[in-house]
This record gives C-alpha cells, sequence and structure tokens, in this order.
C-alpha cells in the first residue's frame, strides 16, 4: 500500500488539517468581532431596554422582503416610563427569571428551545392576548398562574411557577424587549395584534 | 495473566480500570436519558400526565442533560481506555484520575436531584449559581459548571503528560488538541448576561462547536483506534485519514456555526456564511462511511469483535444520516426560517446525537466487555448465534429510525401549518399541534421509543452476559501495527 503520492501522503494532510482549523478558528475571531458590537443592546438590531417605554410594531420591509420590528411612538410598559437603568434592572429581572424558571425547556426563545409550548420571540405581539389595552394585565395574570386557564384544545397547560408579581413584570418586560429584536424575518409570516386577520 | 471469561480487573491496564467505571456511569445515564425521554413523549399526549409533578420541562431537561452527560462519561472512558496502549506509557495521575472521577460523578448525582427536586428558583442569579441555570443543554448550575472544568483539567492533565513522555502518536496529537478545544470551548458558556442575543450567540459556541466541531473530531479519533483494534487496519492509513477528516470537519463545521446565527439578531452576512459552511458539513461524514466500509470490506469483515464492528459500521451510516443528511436537510436559510424550533430539530437532534455519537460509544463498550473478561472471542459463533447483541443492534437502530420519521412528519405539518400559513402565532402553533397528523407522529414516536428501551434493556442484559465462561480467546487482528 506504500504510495508516493503528494496527495495520499500523512504530512500533507496534517499541514492541511493545522492551516484549515487555524484560518477557520481566525476568521470565526474576525467575524465574532465584528458581530458583537452589532447584536449589543443600544444597537440598531438589539435595541437598547428602554426600549419597552415605546410601541413595538412588526411591519413587513419592502426592501429586505421580511417583517421587522418598527419602534415607534412613546408607550410606557405599565404606563410609566423608566430610564435606562430601570429598564435594564427590570428586563435582567425577566431574564433571569425565565432561566431560573426553565421556561426554554418547554417553549423556544428566538426558536431554540424545546417544542412543547409556543415560541416567545414575538410574544408580546402576539395576537393571543386579545387587545392592545389588556394586553399587560393579561400577560401579567397568566405568567402568575397559567395553570387554570384553559389556553388551547390539546389539555397542555402551563405549571404554575411561583412567579411573583414583580418577577412577572420583570417576564412582560423582557418579552417586550426581546421583540424588538431584528430577527431577520424570524418567525415568518406573523401576524401581529394590530393586524386585522 | 488474563482470565479468560470472567470479569476480573487484573485483565486491564490502569486507564482501563478507570475507564470502565466512567462507562458504568455512562449505562446508567444512558437508561435514564431514555426513561426521562419516554416520560416527556408521552406527556404529548396525555398532558396531565405529572403534571405538577414532573412536568415536562424538568423530564426533558433531564433527558437532555442526561445524554450529554452520558456521551462525555464516554468519551472520557474511551481516552483513558486507549490511553496506555497508544502512549505505551501508565497514566501519570492514575490516582488523582481517580478521584476526580468520583467528585465528578457525586457532582452529577447532586445537580441531578436539585434538577428532580427543586427544580426551579426565584429569579435572581443564585438560582443559576445553585439550581438551574435555564439554558438548554448547558443547564448545570455555575457551581456545577466550574467542579466540570476542573475536573476536565485534570483529565486533560493525565492525557497530555501520559502522552508527553510515552509515544505522542497521531491520534495523540489530534486528541490532545480537541480536549483542549473542548474543554475550552466550555468557558464560553459560563457567564450571564441579559442580552438573549449575545447569550444566544456564545450559548451556541458551546453547543455547535461541541456536537458539530470538538466532538467529531473526537469520535474521529476513538474510530482510528476503534479500527486498528478491531479489523487490524495500519496506523499509517487510520492516521492519514484521521488528518482528512479534522481537516473537513473543522473546515466545514468551525465557520458552519454560522448557521445558528440566522434569527437571532445576528446580521445577515451570517445567512451566506453558515449556509455556504454547514452544507458543507455532510463531506467529512461521507468520508467516514468510505473510511469504515473500505477498511472492513478489504479486511473481508475479518475481526475480533462483531459487535463492536457492527456498530462502528452504524456509527459511520448513523453519523451520516443523523449529523449530515438530517442536517443538510434544512441547513439552508430558505428552508430553515419555516423548519426553526419546529419538530425538524428534535427528529435531526435525535438521529444524530444517536448516529454520531451513542452508536460509537457502544462500540466502546464491546471492546471494553471484552478486554474485560480477558480478551474473549467475540467474532462468528457465540452461543445463541449472538442473538442479544443482535437485536439489541437491530431495536436501538430501528426505534431511533422510527422516533426520527415521526418526529419528522410531525415537523412536516407543524412548519407547513404553523409557519407557512397560520404565521406563527401561539394560536398557529397550536392549530398545528392538535393536527392528526402531527399527533399520529406524536403516538409512533412514543411507539418506537418503547422499541429503544427494550433494545437498550437487551444492550445492557448482553454487555453484561457476553463472553461470560467463554473458553476461547479472541481472534487475532488481521495485522498488527
Amino acid at each position: 500500500m506504500a504510495t508516493s503520492q503528494w496527495w495520499a501522503s500523512e504530512s500533507f494532510w496534517r499541514k492541511t488539517a493545522i492551516w484549515v482549523t487555524g484560518g477557520s478558528f481566525v476568521a470565526l475571531i474576525l467575524l465574532t468581532m465584528d458581530t458583537l458590537p452589532q447584536i449589543s443592546s443600544g444597537s440598531k438590531r438589539v435595541p437598547a431596554y428602554s426600549v419597552i417605554n415605546y410601541r413595538i410594531s412588526y411591519k413587513f420591509d419592502e426592501t429586505r422582503h421580511v417583517q421587522v420590528p418598527v419602534i415607534g411612538e412613546k408607550e410606557p410598559l405599565f404606563g410609566k416610563e423608566l430610564n435606562e437603568e430601570e429598564a435594564e434592572a427590570l428586563v435582567k429581572l425577566g431574564k433571569l427569571t425565565t432561566q431560573s424558571k426553565n421556561c426554554m425547556n418547554c417553549h423556544t426563545l428566538l426558536g431554540n428551545g424545546a417544542y412543547y409550548a409556543p415560541d416567545l420571540t414575538k410574544s408580546w405581539l402576539d395576537q393571543y392576548w386579545g387587545t392592545k389595552e389588556v394586553r399587560e394585565v393579561q400577560m401579567l395574570e397568566f405568567i402568575k398562574d397559567p395553570s387554570d386557564k384553559v389556553h388551547n384544545s390539546m389539555g397542555r397547560r402551563m405549571p404554575k411557577l411561583a412567579i411573583t408579581d414583580e418577577e412577572a413584570r420583570g417576564v412582560v418586560a423582557f418579552l417586550k424587549w426581546m421583540s424588538s429584536i431584528d430577527t431577520n424575518g424570524f418567525p415568518y409570516n406573523f401576524k401581529s395584534i394590530e393586524q386585522e386577520n | 495473566m488474563a482470565t479468560l471469561g470472567m470479569l476480573d480487573s487484573a485483565n486491564l491496564n490502569g486507564g482501563q480500570k478507570l475507564a470502565v467505571k466512567y462507562f458504568t456511569v455512562a449505562i446508567v445515564l444512558f437508561g435514564a436519558q431514555v426513561l426521562f425521554g419516554l416520560l416527556s413523549g408521552l406527556q404529548y399526549l396525555y398532558p396531565d400526565f405529572l403534571y405538577g409533578v414532573l412536568d415536562f420541562s424538568v423530564n426533558r431537561m433531564v433527558h437532555i442533560n442526561a445524554l450529554v452527560v452520558w456521551l462525555l462519561y464516554g468519551f472520557l472512558g474511551s481516552v483513558y481506555w486507549l490511553l496506555e496502549e497508544e502512549s505505551q506509557h501508565e497514566v501519570v495521575g492514575l490516582k488523582l484520575g481517580n478521584l476526580i472521577y468520583w467528585v465528578l460523578t457525586a457532582a452529577v448525582t447532586v445537580v441531578v436531584l436539585v434538577y428532580l427536586f427543586v427544580q426551579i428558583g426565584p429569579g435572581k442569579e443564585s438560582s443559576i449559581w445553585l439550581i438551574n441555570e435555564g439554558r438548554e443543554y448547558i443547564e448545570a448550575p455555575r457551581w456545577a459548571d466550574i467542579g466540570i472544568v476542573v475536573s476536565v483539567l485534570v483529565v486533560f492533565y493525565n492525557v497530555a503528560a501520559t502522552f508527553s513522555k510515552g509515544r505522542y502518536t497521531g491520534i495523540a496529537g489530534v486528541l490532545v488538541l480537541d480536549m483542549l478545544a473542548l474543554f475550552g470551548i466550555y468557558l464560553a458558556g459560563m457567564f450571564y448576561t441579559t442580552n438573549i442575543s449575545i447569550d444566544q450567540y456564545w450559548w451556541w459556541w458551546v453547543i455547535h462547536l461541541w456536537v458539530e466541531a470538538t466532538w467529531e473530531v473526537m469520535v474521529a479519533c476513538i474510530m482510528a483506534y476503534g479500527l486498528m483494534k478491531v479489523l487490524g487496519v495500519s496506523r499509517k492509513i487510520v492516521e492519514t485519514w484521521l488528518y482528512i477528516e479534522v481537516a473537513l470537519m473543522f473546515g466545514s463545521g468551525i465557520l458552519g456555526l454560522g448557521h445558528h446565527y440566522f434569527w437571532i439578531g445576528t446580521p445577515e452576512y451570517w445567512f451566506s456564511i453558515g449556509g455556504f459552511f454547514s452544507a458543507l458539513e455532510p463531506i467529512p461524514l461521507v468520508a467516514m462511511v468510505v473510511h469504515a466500509v473500505f477498511d472492513a470490506g478489504a479486511r473481508h469483515a475479518k475481526n475480533n469483535n462483531h459487535p463492536a464492528m457492527a456498530w462502528l459500521i452504524a456509527h459511520a451510516f448513523g453519523n451520516f444520516f443523523g449529523a449530515g443528511v438530517w442536517g443538510f436537510m434544512h441547513t439552508l436559510p430558505q428552508i430553515n426560517l419555516y423548519t426553526h424550533g419546529t419538530q425538524w430539530s428534535a427528529s435531526h437532534g435525535h438521529l444524530a446525537f444517536f448516529g454520531a455519537y451513542a452508536t460509537i460509544i457502544i462500540a466502546m463498550f464491546y471492546l471494553g466487555i471484552q478486554r474485560w473478561r480477558g480478551g474473549t472471542w467475540m467474532s462468528g459463533d457465540l452461543p445463541g448465534n449472538g442473538w442479544k447483541w443482535k437485536w439489541a443492534l437491530g431495536l436501538l437502530n430501528l426505534g431511533m429510525v422510527g422516533m426520527t420519521v415521526s418526529m419528522l412528519v410531525s415537523g412536516y405539518v407543524q412548519s407547513q401549518i404553523e409557519r407557512a400559513i397560520e404565521g406563527s402565532t401561539w394560536m398557529g402553533y397550536f392549530a398545528a399541534q392538535i393536527h392528526p397528523w402531527f399527533v399520529q407522529g406524536m403516538w409512533w414516536r412514543e411507539v418506537f421509543g418503547v422499541m429503544f428501551l427494550v433494545g437498550f434493556v437487551l444492550l445492557v442484559w448482553d454487555l453484561l452476559t457476553i463472553g461470560k465462561g467463554e473458553s476461547r480467546a479472541m481472534q487475532p487482528a488481521a495485522s498488527e501495527n
């Protein structure tokens, strides 16, 4: 089986493996350095936490041909305007709550997680909440105790997860903020709460 | 002296004695994975089953965490298994290695108990430190993360130092660098951030660069060793192939990470990068099939461990179909927009994890038990014609393919109805979930899951009994290296 062909030699492939791996890794680092600033909070794609003070809609963009979040006029969450620090603290409480209650092992967030319950990426904008007037109250009530609310015809119910009133407000703030992230049109063809069917 | 046909630790070298401990825990956790998978699957059909006691989120978390940990135990065991033979040197810090094994196993036990009995905490950082990090696959609380890092550093030291003192082979070189990357990447998942886009950016570094890069290279090393052992393939051939596979896997897999950056807030250029490189990811898996099948064919499949050989071939095909084909099917953004976060992902995940990883670790279990019993005969003409390993092989593979196809059917329904037609709202989600085709898929998944469980029980039974009382020594491999 001896061969002298360069393309079948061990040393050629060892060098190739090293160069390809090194090159790919360097490329990934460079791309990461380019991407991180573009997705830091306060960037164009991922708005600052104080975006919860504004109306968020999800509109079709003619150029990109996908829906994109649009930040509109002032519409403070729970009727109370927060400064950047206060907004971040509230969203942080919500994010920590979604992690400590293990939301991701039933739901998906930005499409990642488990598939036993609906995606939460644009849940702030979901028609499920009825109208914008009752949405905040509905969401708070639901998050605090979903167990006795029939929310579908399949019998699946979200369990009561000992979520306090403040934590529930945090979760709603987190969901509102998350809905403002530009996700390149995911989820596709979404019908938001403002939309006529 | 080897004692043929009896489980005797005198048959094993130092590293192998430690390896079989890792393998034992791996099998227990494999069982836990199957059990909690069946419970979660059942909750799709009977949502009130264990509601409020062991909710779906808990069962599913244990299901996927048991998976990750048993595969890691399988890898650590495999590395310790081949370490002394490969380096021709005793493991330098075996006592420390043993201690760390017990520490790690105790930590895993505590984590699982907390998952099961504490489940959730208040929305504070302390919950993330003590109970559950709430990030899929790497839910282990932060204290356990630190324990895992310390433990794997010790394993890494043992491996690197043993190879340095002994023979530093090609496999050794790849293995050491791969382990460094594998363990280093874990650090990317060990911090909290409120920004979910940044969170998921780094989270994918861990998940993707594990399962679609460093784990693939890890199993390529194990495959190289396995083919030398079972078939007697020459070192020159397996190591050349190993380098080819490393080049192809890292060349496609590292930037293939981009296929997770389509929808999490990251810029649009990831469409092209992620789509292109992830579409290349099946190529090394084809190479692996060619490699394994050609080597087996060139030796007329004459080998000294039929079950291990069968599982190595199952690995080659399972990796290609599960990771390669099932991944390729929805990797481009143009289809992924509709399939991301649906049962498609579950279908792909099942066949990929099983085909790429479970299979080859099972092959290592068989190599392990053969040596543990003194190097017994495991070729043809086993008692009962080897029906147990053959049925276990058949039921596990058929059960897995059945589950995969069932979930794919449900995934088709979900991506079509929920995503394409209904516009991804909650009502769209529910509309898909109650569709009879979707529900049928979930039923068949559970049925095939039970088949898988039967296969698992047979596998354990076989591992406990194969070679017992056997008086024939193993068939020598075609050529030694």
